[in-house]
Protein backbone atom coordinates (compact mmCIF):
# COMPACT_ATOMS: atom_id res chain seq x y z
CA UNK A 1 0.00 0.00 0.00
CA UNK A 2 2.75 2.46 1.04
CA UNK A 3 4.96 1.26 -1.83
CA UNK A 4 2.09 1.64 -4.31
CA UNK A 5 1.35 5.15 -3.03
CA UNK A 6 5.04 5.97 -3.25
CA UNK A 7 5.13 4.74 -6.87
CA UNK A 8 2.04 6.81 -7.81
CA UNK A 9 3.33 9.99 -6.19
CA UNK A 10 6.83 9.48 -7.63
CA UNK A 11 5.42 9.15 -11.16
CA UNK A 12 3.34 12.30 -10.62
CA UNK A 13 6.31 14.19 -9.18
CA UNK A 14 8.59 13.09 -12.03
CA UNK A 15 5.81 14.11 -14.48
CA UNK A 16 5.53 17.58 -12.91
CA UNK A 17 9.30 18.10 -12.95
CA UNK A 18 9.52 16.91 -16.57
CA UNK A 19 6.56 19.04 -17.73
CA UNK A 20 7.97 22.16 -16.09
CA UNK A 21 11.61 21.74 -17.02
CA UNK A 22 10.76 21.03 -20.68
CA UNK A 23 7.92 23.65 -20.71
CA UNK A 24 5.46 21.04 -22.09
CA UNK A 25 1.74 21.80 -22.33
CA UNK A 26 0.95 18.31 -20.94
CA UNK A 27 -0.24 18.27 -17.29
CA UNK A 28 2.29 16.62 -14.95
CA UNK A 29 -0.07 13.77 -13.91
CA UNK A 30 -0.63 12.80 -17.60
CA UNK A 31 3.14 12.46 -18.03
CA UNK A 32 3.11 10.49 -14.77
CA UNK A 33 0.50 8.14 -16.33
CA UNK A 34 2.76 7.59 -19.34
CA UNK A 35 5.76 6.97 -17.05
CA UNK A 36 3.78 4.37 -15.09
CA UNK A 37 2.77 2.54 -18.32
CA UNK A 38 6.49 2.47 -19.24
CA UNK A 39 7.17 1.15 -15.72
CA UNK A 40 4.63 -1.68 -16.24
CA UNK A 41 6.36 -2.63 -19.50
CA UNK A 42 9.78 -2.76 -17.80
CA UNK A 43 8.74 -4.48 -14.52
CA UNK A 44 5.57 -6.58 -15.00
CA UNK A 45 5.53 -7.25 -11.21
CA UNK A 46 4.69 -3.57 -10.67
CA UNK A 47 1.17 -4.26 -12.02
CA UNK A 48 0.21 -6.49 -9.06
CA UNK A 49 1.74 -4.05 -6.59
CA UNK A 50 -0.32 -1.15 -7.98
CA UNK A 51 -3.62 -2.95 -8.53
CA UNK A 52 -5.37 -2.58 -5.10
CA UNK A 53 -4.57 1.13 -4.71
CA UNK A 54 -5.26 2.02 -8.35
CA UNK A 55 -8.60 0.20 -8.33
CA UNK A 56 -9.56 1.86 -5.04
CA UNK A 57 -8.79 5.34 -6.39
CA UNK A 58 -10.45 4.75 -9.78
CA UNK A 59 -13.53 3.18 -8.18
CA UNK A 60 -14.32 6.52 -6.57
CA UNK A 61 -13.02 8.76 -9.33
CA UNK A 62 -16.21 10.82 -9.49
CA UNK A 63 -15.99 11.75 -5.77
CA UNK A 64 -12.67 13.44 -6.51
CA UNK A 65 -14.16 16.16 -8.68
CA UNK A 66 -16.83 17.25 -6.22
CA UNK A 67 -14.62 19.95 -4.56
CA UNK A 68 -13.82 21.57 -7.93
CA UNK A 69 -17.46 21.21 -9.02
CA UNK A 70 -18.66 23.13 -5.97
CA UNK A 71 -16.55 26.00 -7.29
CA UNK A 72 -19.40 26.59 -9.77
CA UNK A 73 -20.81 28.95 -7.10
CA UNK A 74 -18.16 31.43 -8.21
CA UNK A 75 -19.29 31.26 -11.86
CA UNK A 76 -23.07 31.52 -11.56
CA UNK A 77 -23.25 35.06 -12.99
CA UNK A 78 -21.15 34.05 -16.01
CA UNK A 79 -23.15 30.85 -16.54
CA UNK A 80 -26.40 32.86 -16.50
CA UNK A 81 -25.08 35.04 -19.34
CA UNK A 82 -23.39 32.34 -21.44
CA UNK A 83 -25.33 29.28 -20.30
CA UNK A 84 -27.30 28.77 -23.54
CA UNK A 85 -24.15 28.82 -25.70
CA UNK A 86 -22.29 26.51 -23.32
CA UNK A 87 -25.14 23.95 -23.13
CA UNK A 88 -25.49 23.92 -26.94
CA UNK A 89 -21.72 23.52 -27.32
CA UNK A 90 -21.71 20.61 -24.83
CA UNK A 91 -24.69 18.74 -26.30
CA UNK A 92 -23.75 19.43 -29.95
CA UNK A 93 -20.10 18.45 -29.57
CA UNK A 94 -20.89 15.30 -27.54
CA UNK A 95 -23.42 14.05 -30.13
CA UNK A 96 -21.01 14.80 -32.99
CA UNK A 97 -18.00 13.23 -31.24
CA UNK A 98 -19.85 9.97 -30.44
CA UNK A 99 -21.20 9.69 -34.01
CA UNK A 100 -17.87 10.53 -35.69
CA UNK A 101 -15.89 8.25 -33.33
CA UNK A 102 -18.19 5.24 -33.80
CA UNK A 103 -18.52 5.66 -37.60
CA UNK A 104 -14.74 6.10 -37.99
CA UNK A 105 -14.14 2.93 -35.97
CA UNK A 106 -16.52 0.81 -38.07
CA UNK A 107 -15.28 2.29 -41.37
CA UNK A 108 -11.60 1.61 -40.59
CA UNK A 109 -12.44 -1.84 -39.15
CA UNK A 110 -14.21 -2.72 -42.43
CA UNK A 111 -11.33 -1.35 -44.57
CA UNK A 112 -8.70 -3.31 -42.62
CA UNK A 113 -10.82 -6.46 -42.27
CA UNK A 114 -10.77 -6.16 -38.45
CA UNK A 115 -13.68 -8.11 -36.96
CA UNK A 116 -15.42 -8.22 -33.60
CA UNK A 117 -14.85 -11.76 -32.31
CA UNK B 1 -21.75 23.51 28.05
CA UNK B 2 -20.56 25.24 24.90
CA UNK B 3 -23.08 27.20 22.83
CA UNK B 4 -23.73 26.15 19.22
CA UNK B 5 -22.30 29.36 17.67
CA UNK B 6 -19.01 28.72 19.49
CA UNK B 7 -18.85 25.13 18.29
CA UNK B 8 -19.71 26.30 14.76
CA UNK B 9 -17.03 28.98 14.70
CA UNK B 10 -14.49 26.42 15.92
CA UNK B 11 -15.48 23.84 13.28
CA UNK B 12 -15.81 26.40 10.48
CA UNK B 13 -12.12 27.25 10.89
CA UNK B 14 -10.75 23.71 10.47
CA UNK B 15 -10.83 21.33 7.51
CA UNK B 16 -12.79 18.55 9.30
CA UNK B 17 -16.29 19.96 8.79
CA UNK B 18 -16.14 20.49 5.01
CA UNK B 19 -14.18 17.32 4.35
CA UNK B 20 -16.90 15.34 6.14
CA UNK B 21 -19.64 17.30 4.34
CA UNK B 22 -18.04 16.51 0.94
CA UNK B 23 -17.98 12.76 1.63
CA UNK B 24 -21.50 12.82 3.09
CA UNK B 25 -22.93 14.73 0.11
CA UNK B 26 -21.32 12.26 -2.30
CA UNK B 27 -22.56 9.25 -0.28
CA UNK B 28 -26.11 10.66 -0.42
CA UNK B 29 -25.80 11.34 -4.16
CA UNK B 30 -24.52 7.81 -4.74
CA UNK B 31 -27.40 6.34 -2.69
CA UNK B 32 -29.89 8.32 -4.82
CA UNK B 33 -28.16 7.07 -8.00
CA UNK B 34 -28.45 3.43 -6.86
CA UNK B 35 -32.06 3.89 -5.73
CA UNK B 36 -32.98 5.24 -9.19
CA UNK B 37 -31.65 2.06 -10.85
CA UNK B 38 -28.51 3.95 -12.01
CA UNK B 39 -30.25 6.38 -14.34
CA UNK B 40 -27.61 8.60 -16.02
CA UNK B 41 -29.46 11.84 -15.19
CA UNK B 42 -29.46 11.04 -11.44
CA UNK B 43 -25.74 11.80 -11.26
CA UNK B 44 -24.10 11.48 -7.81
CA UNK B 45 -21.56 14.24 -8.51
CA UNK B 46 -24.20 16.68 -9.70
CA UNK B 47 -26.34 15.95 -6.61
CA UNK B 48 -23.33 16.41 -4.29
CA UNK B 49 -22.30 19.66 -6.00
CA UNK B 50 -25.80 21.15 -5.81
CA UNK B 51 -26.23 20.08 -2.14
CA UNK B 52 -22.84 21.50 -1.09
CA UNK B 53 -23.29 24.74 -3.06
CA UNK B 54 -26.67 25.19 -1.32
CA UNK B 55 -25.08 24.50 2.07
CA UNK B 56 -22.32 27.07 1.44
CA UNK B 57 -24.93 29.62 0.39
CA UNK B 58 -27.17 29.02 3.45
CA UNK B 59 -24.25 29.13 5.91
CA UNK B 60 -22.65 32.13 4.09
CA UNK B 61 -19.38 30.16 3.84
CA UNK B 62 -16.92 31.45 1.22
CA UNK B 63 -15.64 28.88 -1.32
CA UNK B 64 -11.97 29.20 -0.17
CA UNK B 65 -13.04 28.21 3.38
CA UNK B 66 -14.85 25.16 1.99
CA UNK B 67 -11.88 24.28 -0.18
CA UNK B 68 -9.54 24.27 2.85
CA UNK B 69 -11.31 21.07 3.94
CA UNK B 70 -12.14 19.67 0.50
CA UNK B 71 -8.57 20.05 -0.80
CA UNK B 72 -7.66 16.65 0.66
CA UNK B 73 -10.12 15.02 -1.73
CA UNK B 74 -9.16 17.37 -4.58
CA UNK B 75 -5.46 16.49 -4.20
CA UNK B 76 -6.17 12.85 -5.07
CA UNK B 77 -7.07 13.88 -8.66
CA UNK B 78 -3.36 13.83 -9.58
CA UNK B 79 -2.58 10.33 -8.23
CA UNK B 80 -5.88 9.06 -9.74
CA UNK B 81 -4.78 10.33 -13.17
CA UNK B 82 -1.51 8.41 -12.83
CA UNK B 83 -3.52 5.34 -11.73
CA UNK B 84 -5.35 5.35 -15.12
CA UNK B 85 -2.15 3.64 -16.34
CA UNK B 86 -3.45 0.36 -14.86
CA UNK B 87 -6.68 -0.06 -16.94
CA UNK B 88 -4.76 1.12 -20.05
CA UNK B 89 -2.04 -1.47 -19.45
CA UNK B 90 -4.59 -4.24 -18.87
CA UNK B 91 -6.36 -3.35 -22.14
CA UNK B 92 -3.18 -3.76 -24.20
CA UNK B 93 -4.41 -6.93 -25.97
CA UNK B 94 -7.54 -5.03 -27.10
CA UNK B 95 -5.28 -2.25 -28.36
CA UNK B 96 -3.07 -4.67 -30.29
CA UNK B 97 -5.98 -6.51 -31.93
CA UNK B 98 -7.92 -3.46 -33.09
CA UNK B 99 -5.04 -1.03 -33.44
CA UNK B 100 -5.94 0.88 -36.64
CA UNK B 101 -9.69 1.34 -35.95
CA UNK B 102 -8.83 2.47 -32.40
CA UNK B 103 -6.25 5.05 -33.46
CA UNK B 104 -8.49 6.46 -36.21
CA UNK B 105 -11.57 6.65 -33.97
CA UNK B 106 -9.54 8.14 -31.12
CA UNK B 107 -8.11 10.97 -33.23
CA UNK B 108 -11.40 11.65 -35.07
CA UNK B 109 -13.55 11.52 -31.93
CA UNK B 110 -11.18 13.58 -29.79
CA UNK B 111 -10.66 16.30 -32.44
CA UNK B 112 -14.41 16.44 -33.21
CA UNK B 113 -15.26 16.88 -29.52
CA UNK B 114 -12.83 19.77 -29.07
CA UNK B 115 -13.31 21.52 -32.44
CA UNK B 116 -17.12 21.40 -32.54
CA UNK B 117 -17.42 22.59 -28.92
CA UNK B 118 -15.08 25.52 -29.60
CA UNK B 119 -16.85 26.37 -32.89
CA UNK B 120 -20.36 26.38 -31.36
CA UNK B 121 -19.22 28.36 -28.30
CA UNK B 122 -17.38 30.91 -30.45
CA UNK B 123 -20.55 31.37 -32.54
CA UNK B 124 -22.27 32.38 -29.27
CA UNK B 125 -19.57 34.96 -28.51
CA UNK B 126 -17.84 32.88 -25.83
CA UNK B 127 -14.09 33.52 -25.58
CA UNK B 128 -11.14 33.86 -23.21
CA UNK B 129 -11.13 31.93 -19.94
CA UNK B 130 -14.53 30.28 -20.55
CA UNK B 131 -13.46 28.98 -24.00
CA UNK B 132 -10.22 27.57 -22.53
CA UNK B 133 -12.27 25.92 -19.77
CA UNK B 134 -14.56 24.30 -22.38
CA UNK B 135 -11.86 22.85 -24.68
CA UNK B 136 -10.86 19.77 -22.59
CA UNK B 137 -14.40 18.86 -21.39
CA UNK B 138 -14.48 15.40 -23.03
CA UNK B 139 -11.38 14.24 -21.11
CA UNK B 140 -11.77 12.56 -17.72
CA UNK B 141 -12.10 15.16 -14.93
CA UNK B 142 -8.65 15.03 -13.29
CA UNK B 143 -6.93 15.38 -16.66
CA UNK B 144 -9.38 18.01 -17.96
CA UNK B 145 -8.79 20.21 -14.89
CA UNK B 146 -5.02 20.01 -15.39
CA UNK B 147 -5.28 20.82 -19.13
CA UNK B 148 -7.68 23.70 -18.45
CA UNK B 149 -5.32 25.32 -15.95
CA UNK B 150 -2.32 24.87 -18.27
CA UNK B 151 -4.25 26.75 -21.02
CA UNK B 152 -5.48 29.63 -18.83
CA UNK B 153 -8.93 28.20 -18.13
CA UNK B 154 -10.75 27.89 -14.82
CA UNK B 155 -10.55 24.47 -13.11
CA UNK B 156 -13.85 24.92 -11.28
CA UNK B 157 -15.74 25.86 -14.47
CA UNK B 158 -14.13 22.94 -16.34
CA UNK B 159 -15.22 20.55 -13.56
CA UNK B 160 -18.88 21.48 -14.10
CA UNK B 161 -18.58 21.32 -17.92
CA UNK B 162 -16.92 17.88 -17.69
CA UNK B 163 -19.72 16.52 -15.50
CA UNK B 164 -22.43 17.88 -17.82
CA UNK B 165 -20.63 16.42 -20.88
CA UNK B 166 -20.52 13.00 -19.20
CA UNK B 167 -24.22 13.09 -18.35
CA UNK B 168 -25.08 14.19 -21.92
CA UNK B 169 -23.05 11.34 -23.42
CA UNK B 170 -24.59 8.75 -21.09
CA UNK B 171 -28.12 9.88 -22.02
CA UNK B 172 -27.74 10.29 -25.82
CA UNK B 173 -25.37 7.39 -26.62
CA UNK B 174 -27.80 4.47 -26.98
CA UNK B 175 -30.53 6.24 -29.02
CA UNK B 176 -27.90 8.04 -31.16
CA UNK B 177 -25.88 4.90 -31.98
CA UNK B 178 -29.09 2.98 -32.78
CA UNK B 179 -30.15 5.82 -35.08
CA UNK B 180 -26.87 5.79 -37.07
CA UNK B 181 -26.93 1.94 -37.05
CA UNK B 182 -23.55 1.21 -35.47
CA UNK B 183 -23.79 -2.38 -34.19
CA UNK B 184 -20.14 -3.16 -33.35
CA UNK B 185 -20.00 -3.04 -29.52
CA UNK B 186 -16.32 -2.10 -29.66
CA UNK B 187 -17.07 0.97 -31.79
CA UNK B 188 -20.08 1.96 -29.67
CA UNK B 189 -18.23 1.70 -26.36
CA UNK B 190 -15.02 3.29 -27.57
CA UNK B 191 -16.77 6.35 -29.07
CA UNK B 192 -18.74 6.90 -25.83
CA UNK B 193 -15.58 6.65 -23.69
CA UNK B 194 -13.71 9.13 -25.90
CA UNK B 195 -16.58 11.67 -25.95
CA UNK B 196 -17.91 11.37 -22.40
CA UNK B 197 -15.20 9.86 -20.14
CA UNK B 198 -16.07 8.06 -16.89
CA UNK B 199 -19.79 8.84 -16.75
CA UNK B 200 -20.25 7.57 -20.32
CA UNK B 201 -18.06 4.56 -19.51
CA UNK B 202 -20.20 3.68 -16.49
CA UNK B 203 -23.26 3.76 -18.78
CA UNK B 204 -21.54 1.59 -21.43
CA UNK B 205 -20.67 -1.01 -18.77
CA UNK B 206 -24.37 -1.31 -17.91
CA UNK B 207 -25.32 -1.85 -21.56
CA UNK B 208 -22.69 -4.39 -22.67
CA UNK B 209 -19.39 -5.71 -21.19
CA UNK B 210 -17.42 -5.37 -24.44
CA UNK B 211 -18.72 -1.81 -24.86
CA UNK B 212 -17.71 -1.13 -21.24
CA UNK B 213 -14.13 -2.34 -21.70
CA UNK B 214 -13.70 -0.31 -24.89
CA UNK B 215 -15.29 2.75 -23.26
CA UNK B 216 -12.73 2.59 -20.44
CA UNK B 217 -9.99 2.31 -23.04
CA UNK B 218 -11.40 5.31 -24.95
CA UNK B 219 -11.48 7.37 -21.76
CA UNK B 220 -7.87 6.53 -20.86
CA UNK B 221 -6.46 7.16 -24.34
CA UNK B 222 -8.41 10.38 -24.81
CA UNK B 223 -6.98 11.73 -21.55
CA UNK B 224 -3.57 11.71 -23.22
CA UNK B 225 -4.74 12.80 -26.68
CA UNK B 226 -6.84 15.72 -25.35
CA UNK B 227 -3.81 16.94 -23.39
CA UNK B 228 -1.89 17.04 -26.68
CA UNK B 229 -4.66 18.34 -29.02
CA UNK B 230 -6.59 20.86 -26.90
CA UNK B 231 -3.83 23.51 -26.62
CA UNK B 232 -3.17 23.35 -30.39
CA UNK B 233 -6.86 23.50 -31.42
CA UNK B 234 -7.66 26.24 -28.87
CA UNK B 235 -5.01 28.45 -30.48
CA UNK B 236 -7.01 28.35 -33.77
CA UNK B 237 -9.91 30.07 -31.99
CA UNK B 238 -7.88 32.65 -30.07
CA UNK B 239 -7.03 35.24 -32.70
Amino acid sequence: MINALLALLSCQLAGEVLARSLALSLPGPVLGLILLVVGFAIWPRLVDLMRPLAQGLLGHLSLLFVPAGVGVVGHLDRLAGQGAGLILALVGSTVLAIAVGALTFTAVARLTGNRDD
Amino acid sequence: MTEFPDIWSYLARGPLLWLTATLLAYALGDAAFRASGRRPWVNPVLIAVVALAGLLWISATPYPTYFEGAQFVHFLLGPATVALALPLWEARTHIRRAFLPLVAALLAGSATAILSALAIATAFGIDGEVLASLAPKSATAPVALGISQTMGGSATLTAVLVILTGITGAIVATPLLNLIRVRDWRARGFAVGVASHGIGTARAMQVNPVAGAFAGLGMGLNAVVTALLAPILLRLFQG
